[in-house]
Parts: C-alpha cells; sequence; structure tokens
C-alpha cells in the first residue's frame, strides 16, 4: 500500500530538483520561474497527502488556494518578463542591476 | 506489492526524471514541455491520493493554462539562449551538493517510522461524501472569506498583466471622457448676426 513516506519523500525529492535547478539555472529567468511552479507542485503534494492521511480537509482547500495564487503570480511574472524583454532585449538576470548602488 | 503502489512508482519516476530534465535541457521550449509532463504525472499521484478535484483541477488549469502561458512566451520571446548557460557547469556542483543534503536532511527527517503508517480509509469516503462534496463543505462552510479574496487576487493578477504590457499607440483616437462632459454651449455653438435677405433682390 502507498504510505505517507511515499507521498513525503517524492515531493522532497522534486522539492530539492527545484533547489538544484535555481542553482544551476542562475541567468535565465524563465527556467527559474519554472522552478518556482516545482517548488509548489511539491508543497502542493505534501498538502494533498497529510490531508489525505490525516482525514483533514483543510489542506486540500489550502492547495486550492497555493494553485490559485501560483497562477496569478505566474501570469504577472511572464507579463514582467515579456516588458523587461522589450525594454532590455534581454532576460539574462545579471543583466539586470539597475538598481545597483 | 499492490497495483497501487506500481502506479504510484511509475508516476513518480515519471515525474522525477521529467523534473530533472527541465532544469538540465538546453531549450526553454522542451523545458516547458518536460513541466507539463511532470504536472501531468503528479496529477495522476494526487488521484492516487483520492484528491480528485484537485487532480483534474491541476491538469486543468497548470497544463491548459499556466503551461501554454509560459510556452507563448518562451516562443514569443527571441531568445538566444546560449549565453544563458555559461555559469551552468560552474555552479552544477555547488547546485547538486545543496540538493543532495537538502534531501538527505528531509528524508531523515521524514524517518522511517511514517513508513510503518497503515493508510487509513478515505476520509471523504468515511464522512460518506465524494471527494468533491468533502471539499466543498469545507471550502464554502470555513473558509469562504478566504475564497473571495482569492476571487480578487484573480481579478487583480488580471489587470496588472494587461496593464504591464500596455503600449501608447501613437495613431490611434482615443475618447477623453472628463474632457467630453465638461464641454459647454460656447465651445460647439457660435451664433453669427446678420441682416435679414429682402424679397426680390437679386443674389450677389
Amino acid at each position: 500500500m502507498i504510505t505517507l513516506a511515499h507521498f513525503l519523500t517524492l515531493a522532497a525529492v522534486l522539492l530539492c530538483i527545484a533547489v538544484a535547478g535555481f542553482f544551476i539555472n542562475r541567468k535565465n529567468v524563465i527556467v527559474l520561474l519554472m522552478c518556482i511552479e516545482l517548488l509548489l507542485l511539491a508543497v502542493n503534494t505534501n498538502f494533498i497527502a497529510f490531508s489525505r492521511y490525516l482525514g483533514d480537509p483543510s489542506g486540500q482547500v489550502f492547495v486550492f488556494f497555493i494553485l490559485t495564487v501560483a497562477a496569478a503570480e505566474a501570469a504577472i511574472g511572464l507579463a514582467i518578463l515579456v516588458v523587461l524583454f522589450r525594454n532590455r532585449a534581454t532576460i539574462d538576470v545579471t543583466d539586470i542591476d539597475k538598481l545597483k548602488g | 506489492m499492490t497495483f497501487e503502489l506500481l502506479c504510484f512508482y511509475f508516476f513518480g519516476t515519471v515525474a522525477v526524471v521529467a523534473a530533472l530534465s527541465v532544469i538540465s535541457v538546453k531549450n526553454s521550449v522542451v523545458a516547458a514541455l518536460c513541466l507539463v509532463l511532470t504536472f501531468f504525472s503528479m496529477a495522476c499521484v494526487w488521484l492516487l491520493a483520492q484528491a480528485e478535484f484537485l487532480g483534474v483541477a491541476l491538469a486543468l488549469v497548470y497544463v491548459g493554462a499556466v503551461m501554454v502561458l509560459f510556452l507563448f512566451v518562451v516562443m514569443m520571446l527571441d531568445v538566444d539562449f546560449a549565453p544563458l548557460r555559461e555559469g551552468f557547469v560552474r555552479f552544477l556542483p555547488v547546485g547538486v551538493l545543496v540538493a543532495v543534503v537538502m534531501l538527505v536532511e528531509m528524508l531523515m527527517m521524514i524517518g522511517v517510522r511514517t513508513l510503518q503508517t497503515p493508510p487509513s480509509e478515505d476520509p471523504a469516503m468515511l464522512a460518506g461524501m465524494s471527494n468533491l462534496e468533502w471539499l466543498g463543505y469545507t471550502l464554502f462552510r470555513d473558509f469562504i472569506l478566504p475564497f473571495e479574496i482569492a476571487a480578487l487576487i484573480l481579478t487583480v493578477g488580471l489587470i496588472a498583466a494587461v496593464t504591464l504590457n500596455e503600449r501608447k499607440r501613437s495613431h490611434t483616437k482615443l475618447q477623453n471622457p472628463s474632457r467630453q462632459v465638461m464641454v459647454k454651449r460656447e465651445d460647439r455653438v457660435r451664433l453669427v448676426k446678420m441682416a435679414a435677405e429682402k424679397k426680390g433682390e437679386a443674389a450677389p
């Protein structure tokens, strides 16, 4: 049978992959946004597993809200990315240092 | 090994392999497609945890909407991805090290004890409802205010995304409502005094 540890382990593996993605793709904003989505997916899996094994629906409701906020975040993040590319013609994170004093 | 466990291992492996290729492939379009595969397999894993509504919502909302948005943006921006991968090899050891240490720590935290936790009955079935009813009762009874705030957040996100990408166009004619309502009769009508014409007089 699938136990709680199975879900938690899968979520932990996904989370670590996402964190490794932040380190090795530190220049490409698009992949960084994708890594954020992966991270949220791992967290959501934890919520669902605990909701299932503790018998509490609040966990699943929380996943619902996280999905909502993540969708809004992705929309705004991509809109900012398009504006950035239009103004600077690059999406390299190291080139975006206009605010540096 | 039951059929359920077999399915779990299959979907979990597909999700992990797809996630690894998301962070390692050269082409961002391929990365986005691999992310779609990850989301889809995780939706199947959620179905195995009896979270039917959220599994379908993940497939519809993420695979159907958010990832298509990602693909649109990746294809629309004409980015040369080669210089973006310069630091890839340099930061690979650090990234892998941090990820492995984090994973070991988390696995230690999860521990062996949870492995023996017997899976309980589906809580929704115990309550005599389907998953959707179970979730809906909680959502609309205990979380109605957060639900409405979530709707507000989505609206604000929509408006923000449109406003960010709005460009000023030079040759379009726009109405200015405040100037329209401020207009007076004197601005539009001009009365001209002139002598009345007499009958029988020839026109010049």
